[in-house]
């Protein structure tokens, strides 16, 4: 008896040690779930949102930034200087930093990168970044002039884009399997199908980071997302692909469910020089017989900010539409008989993969039905989408997300896909290029949104949320997303 | 014996199929599909395709039979509705793989030993050699998703089973007396392969026909589960499985009732086929019996 | 024996042509470009036209194909566009999982079918027949992904005794990997094995009914004795037909259930090649699939050639 109860003591203790042990020493790896692999880690030729998700922040770096507010800052540059043509930017850049590889950065890798990044040749997916630059030039090892060929209030966030990040030219040619930056972690290990690994860089310039190891792992299911978050596999998903499950999450305090914002603007677009949306009172019907607020509770679980143009509600500039195309369709099929079409007509929807499209298609059709308007959904891929729809213009509607931040400017394009062709608008880009007094530029996005808007362009649907589902532990994740990325440079373990 | 079934032996056969016990639960589990198929253009508990987002993920009840899917529609009635494509994709299918494969079949086994039967069989094999599932894939990337390229790739791998099936089973008839006969009457191989070798296979081919038909309706949920059957929102059983798959520890009834549901059809139909088999096999059936 | 193996080896060749042609002219009509599919939506038509001049789409079509069947005589496979790295190397990485994964689950299937198709054949048509019978129909018409969707159901979300997908690496050791490869392996071995018993069942029938059967009973052997001594070994060659049919079927046909189960393996490479328009990729996995059937089937035709003459003779 005497020597049961000593062994369950002894028991005892050791379960009560082993279990206090991790909260002494401090948690230094994280494992971050992401639903899509990229397909390589060089953001200089490649669009996909995943190649910045493991890269932005963690390996690669530009002279400027975005935090996680989507604010600019400094980033490889410390400071600048613009001169007063707004033509000249002289930008100084930080001291002591180094390549992973051990190279030391300076004044000619930004040349190499920007000059790589416009050349005739570049495969930049947003080539149109740099467009301005007229010159890039080598003052000295630690300073670099950028001169535009006219002045450009965007260029410092242009800058911060991950398109624009520094590489070094030693390492260029290995870039897309072995990225070599000058961020705070580098590249360990790629199990391609499962995971990256990235671990502290010890030569890192900036402040340290908390963080010893990061894993991304890559789990597109969201069944095996959900078991892999509940079993603890994976430390935080920032974009957690089982929306449906969130509720779970909120109810466990092991768990915190972090809902911030992107900045997609998520749209019904409408091909706007095709019959029978080519005449503005078919649009304004397809706005008016489209609730968004049902949208976003069957295709979202609730989550999405409803949105009446396109142009993201948390920006200060936002004005508030969404009354001018409210949910009445009454009133769309009174505008339906104006147009000429007493009994609807039947058009085709292109919806690409994402759940929000593929969801929100089929509730869209069902509310189009409603007023006589019968959409035949067709699924395709985005190698489809992309070909037929954005490319080709090849159909009648169609659901996306625009994440690109500030992209209000799509609308004056020519040969854009909605095929708007706006002299009004045009004007209103152009003014705003030209000019940089701030209460005049938010007067004319104001403006511009007003315009897209009252033309019906597209019925304007939400704005894509951040969804994400992190263990309760984890501080300093980026609740919204200015730009795909998940930065860990701030990220550690409360205990 | 120029027929396979003959006259007098039909009734006994018809008899002998009810006796079987695969052929008639087979029969009586499949018919109920295909009753549910027919009576889904006339009545379902509520409308397939209609959303009541409020009502989504109920659980199985007295109101929903087997509860209802993300978007609230009840999943009986997309049961019910969903039977019609998969039975239609699998039974056009078939119809692609008998028209085609069994003429090719016939042909190469009279024409045997020529270049064109190596040709036919080695396409045959050709066909065979490619990877099922993924060229369904890249047809339905190539000319975009649908049920009518669903069936067209089903369809296309339907072909050499039974221009194989039929070339085997005419070339042992080929070589029968009464054939020989038909040819010194002077009957040509196109009049002997139609009048006296089709009848003679019928048997092979309805039991195949059968078996391949089940394989149609597994392939058809594969494909629709992937995404590239029928678009939405006409139910498919396979896109239901799909969806239901993120929803699984939510409402394990959007998977399990679907599911359910192909599984018993396709058991029926193997069923069928089994009990077919033993009744055109008279040797099979002498052993079993 | 020399002219037919001749005749053959040409009709392989042949076959191979073919079968490459095919592949390749698939994929030219397949809508959607690799380059813009990389660069998305902001990007610039010069940007596109920069990109596929690297990739070398711009290349004539004839050029193209020769160039890829040129490389592939050399086991050079191309490039994938997406993640830049050669397609060899890929195939060899990828192979790591559906190698052992379709080993797994034949080894599975193997050992669940042999016996209960022999007991099943043994004690024929009694209740144990019956039962074994009607489970194994249920096994062919379960669809896979669907019994992939139960298995992670009970075994990931309610016990947690497995994860729900997902593939750690040879390298986080056997075990942890073996274990991520159970219930994608069970998932495909429940059909196979139901066929597979099946064909055990009626192949050892068909054999007890053979005279020499007959004989070693009425020699006053056993009815086990005559099972394992006779009646096995002989019942065996189909079974072992089938049994390598389902090995090249479980290497390419894993597709879905590598995709439930979130596995890097070949079909997940084709699958995830066709979205992205990796389509050089996609070519020379299907064609390195293709191939493999057919020489397997070829060498398979000559090894029963060579121990039937009269075989020859048939197409």
């Amino acid at each position: 008896m005497n020597s049961l109860m000593k062994l369950m003591t002894t028991a005892a203790i050791l379960v009560a040690t082993s279990a206090l042990t991790p909260a002494f020493a401090a948690n230094t790896a994280i494992t971050v779930g992401m639903v899509l692999e990229p397909p390589n880690l060089d953001p200089t030729s490649g669009a996909a949102a995943a190649i910045r998700e493991v890269t932005y922040a963690n390996i690669f770096q530009g002279l400027t930034r975005f935090d996680a507010n989507g604010a600019i800052v400094p980033d490889l540059a410390k400071s600048w200087d613009i001169s007063a043509d707004g033509l000249t930017y002289t930008f100084h850049l930080a001291s002591g930093v180094k390549f992973h590889d051990g190279t030391p950065f300076s004044a000619d890798d930004v040349k190499f990168s920007l000059d790589r990044a416009r050349a005739p040749d570049s495969t930049n997916a947003q080539k149109g970044l740099f467009a301005d630059i007229a010159s890039v030039d080598v003052v000295d090892a630690a300073t670099v002039k950028v001169t535009l060929k006219k002045p450009n209030g965007n260029f410092l966030f242009n800058m911060a884009w991950g398109d624009a990040v520094i590489l070094s030219p030693k390492s260029i040619v290995t870039e897309a399997t072995n990225p070599v930056g000058t961020g705070p972690f580098k590249f360990v290990n790629w199990v391609k199908g499962d995971r990256v690994e990235l671990a502290k860089f010890d030569g890192y310039w900036g402040t340290p980071v908390k963080l010893d190891k990061v894993t991304f792992k890559f789990i597109s299911d969201p069944s095996a997302a959900f078991a892999a978050v509940m079993a603890g596999d994976v430390d935080a998903f920032p974009l957690f692909p089982a929306v449906e499950t969130l509720e779970q999450f909120k109810a466990d305090p092991r768990f915190a469910v972090i809902a911030g914002n992107t900045e997609g603007e998520t749209l019904l677009a409408m091909n706007n020089g095709k019959k029978p949306f080519d005449n503005i009172k078919v649009r304004e019907a397809v706005a008016h017989a489209v609730n968004r607020k049902e949208i976003i509770d069957g295709a979202m679980f609730g989550y999405g900010t409803p949105i009446g143009t396109h142009f993201a509600p948390h920006n200060p500039d936002y004005v508030d539409l969404t009354a001018q195309s409210n949910y009445d369709p009454e009133k769309s099929k009174a505008l339906l008989k104006e147009a000429g079409y007493p009994d609807g007509f039947t058009v085709s929807l292109k919806l690409p993969p994402p759940p929000y499209a593929r969801r929100g298609g089929e509730i869209i059709a069902a509310q189009l039905a409603k007023v006589g308007i019968k959409a035949e959904i067709t699924n395709v891929e985005w190698a489809q989408w992309l070909e037929q729809v954005f490319k080709g213009k090849e159909y009648d509607l169609t659901i996306v997300s625009h994440t690109e931040p500030m992209d209000i400017d799509i609308y004056g394009r020519d040969n854009y896909y909605f095929n708007y062709k706006s002299d009004a608008f045009k004007k209103i880009m152009t003014d705003l290029s030209g000019t940089t007094d701030p209460a005049k530029r938010s007067e004319l996005l104001k403006a511009a949104q007003k315009q897209i808007a009252d033309d019906y362009v597209n019925a304007f649907l939400f704005e894509l949320p951040k969804l994400g589902v992190a263990n309760a532990k984890i501080v300093g994740l980026w609740k919204n997303q200015p730009t795909p990325s998940n930065d860990m440079s701030e990220v550690y373990w409360k205990d | 014996m120029s027929f396979g079934i003959l006259p007098e032996a039909k009734r006994g056969l018809l008899g002998a199929a009810f006796q079987s016990k695969s052929f008639a639960l087979g029969f009586a589990v499949t018919a109920v599909f295909i009753l549910a198929a027919f009576l889904s253009f006339g009545w379902t508990p509520y409308d397939a395709t209609a959303l009541a987002v409020a009502e989504k993920l109920k659980a199985p009840s007295s109101l929903h039979w087997f509860g209802t899917d993300h978007f609230g529609r009840d999943i009986f009635s997309m049961i019910m509705v969903g039977a019609r494509t998969s039975i239609a994709v699998a039974f056009v299918s078939v119809g692609i793989g008998i028209a085609a494969g069994v003429p090719l079949g016939l042909w190469a086994a009279a024409k045997r030993g020529s270049l064109v039967d190596e040709v036919i069989m080695r396409a045959n094999d050709l066909v065979f050699a490619f990877p099922a599932l993924l060229i369904a894939i890249l047809i339905t990337a190539v000319f975009g998703p649908s049920a009518i390229n669903a069936i067209i790739a089903i369809g296309i791998f339907n072909i050499p089973v039974f221009a194989r099936l039929a070339r085997g089973a005419a070339l042992t008839l080929w070589t029968r007396e009464y054939i020989l006969a038909a040819r010194v009457a002077g009957k040509g191989a196109i009049r002997i392969s139609a009048e006296h070798i089709l009848p003679n296979i019928m048997n092979l081919l309805i039991v195949q026909g059968t078996i391949q038909f089940s394989l149609g309706i597994l392939a058809d949920a594969a494909l629709s589960y992937v995404g590239l059957g029928a678009q939405p929102p006409t139910p498919s059983w396979g896109r239901m499985l799909a969806d239901a798959q993120t929803m699984i520890s939510l409402a394990p009834h959007m998977a399990l009732f679907p599911g359910a549901a192909i599984v018993l059809t396709v058991l029926g139909l193997n069923l069928m086929g089994d009990g077919l088999r033993d009744i055109f096999d008279p040797k099979l059936r002498r052993s079993r019996s | 024996m020399v002219p037919y193996l001749l005749k053959r080896l040409i009709s392989l060749v042949l076959s191979l042509l073919a079968a490459s042609v095919v592949i390749f002219l698939v994929l030219q009509i397949v809508p959607g470009d690799p380059a813009s599919y990389m660069l998305g939506m902001n990007a610039q038509p010069e940007t596109v036209e920069a990109l596929r001049q690297q990739m070398g789409l711009n290349e004539p079509l004839a050029w193209r194909y020769l160039t890829w069947v040129a490389g592939l005589t050399h086991g050079d496979f191309g490039v994938s566009y997406t993640y830049k790295v050669p397609i060899g190397e890929l195939i060899a990485q990828r192979l790591w999982v559906s190698l052992p994964l379709a080993l797994y689950a034949l080894l599975l299937s193997t050992l669940i079918a042999l016996p209960i198709g022999i007991i099943s054949a043994a004690k024929r048509n009694s209740a144990a027949d019956y039962g074994i019978m009607g489970v194994t129909q249920l096994g062919i018409a379960v669809p896979n992904f669907w019994f992939a969707m139960l298995l992670v159901l009970l075994f990931s979300i309610t016990l947690r005794w497995f994860s729900a997908g997902g593939f750690p690496g040879w390298n986080a050791g056997f075990f942890v990997a073996l274990k991520a490869l159970t219930l994608p392996a069970v998932a495909l071995a429940l059909p196979q094995a139901s066929i597979l018993a099946r064909v055990m069942r009626s192949s050892l029938l068909d054999t007890l009914s053979e005279d020499y059967i007959r004989t070693a009973r009425a020699k006053g052997l056993t009815q086990g004795q005559t099972l394992v001594r006779h009646a096995v070994r002989n019942a065996m060659i189909p079974v072992l037909t089938i049994i390598g049919l389902q090995f090249s079927f479980l290497l390419a046909g894993a597709i879905i259930i590598e995709n439930v189960f979130y596995l890097p393996g070949l079909g997940r490479l084709v699958f995830q090649g066709i979205t992205q328009r990796d389509l050089i990729v996609v070519q020379s996995v299907v064609m390195l699939l293709v191939f493999a059937v057919i020489v397997i089937t070829f060498l398979v035709d000559m090894a029963y050639a060579l121990v039937d003459p009269r075989l020859r003779s048939r197409g």
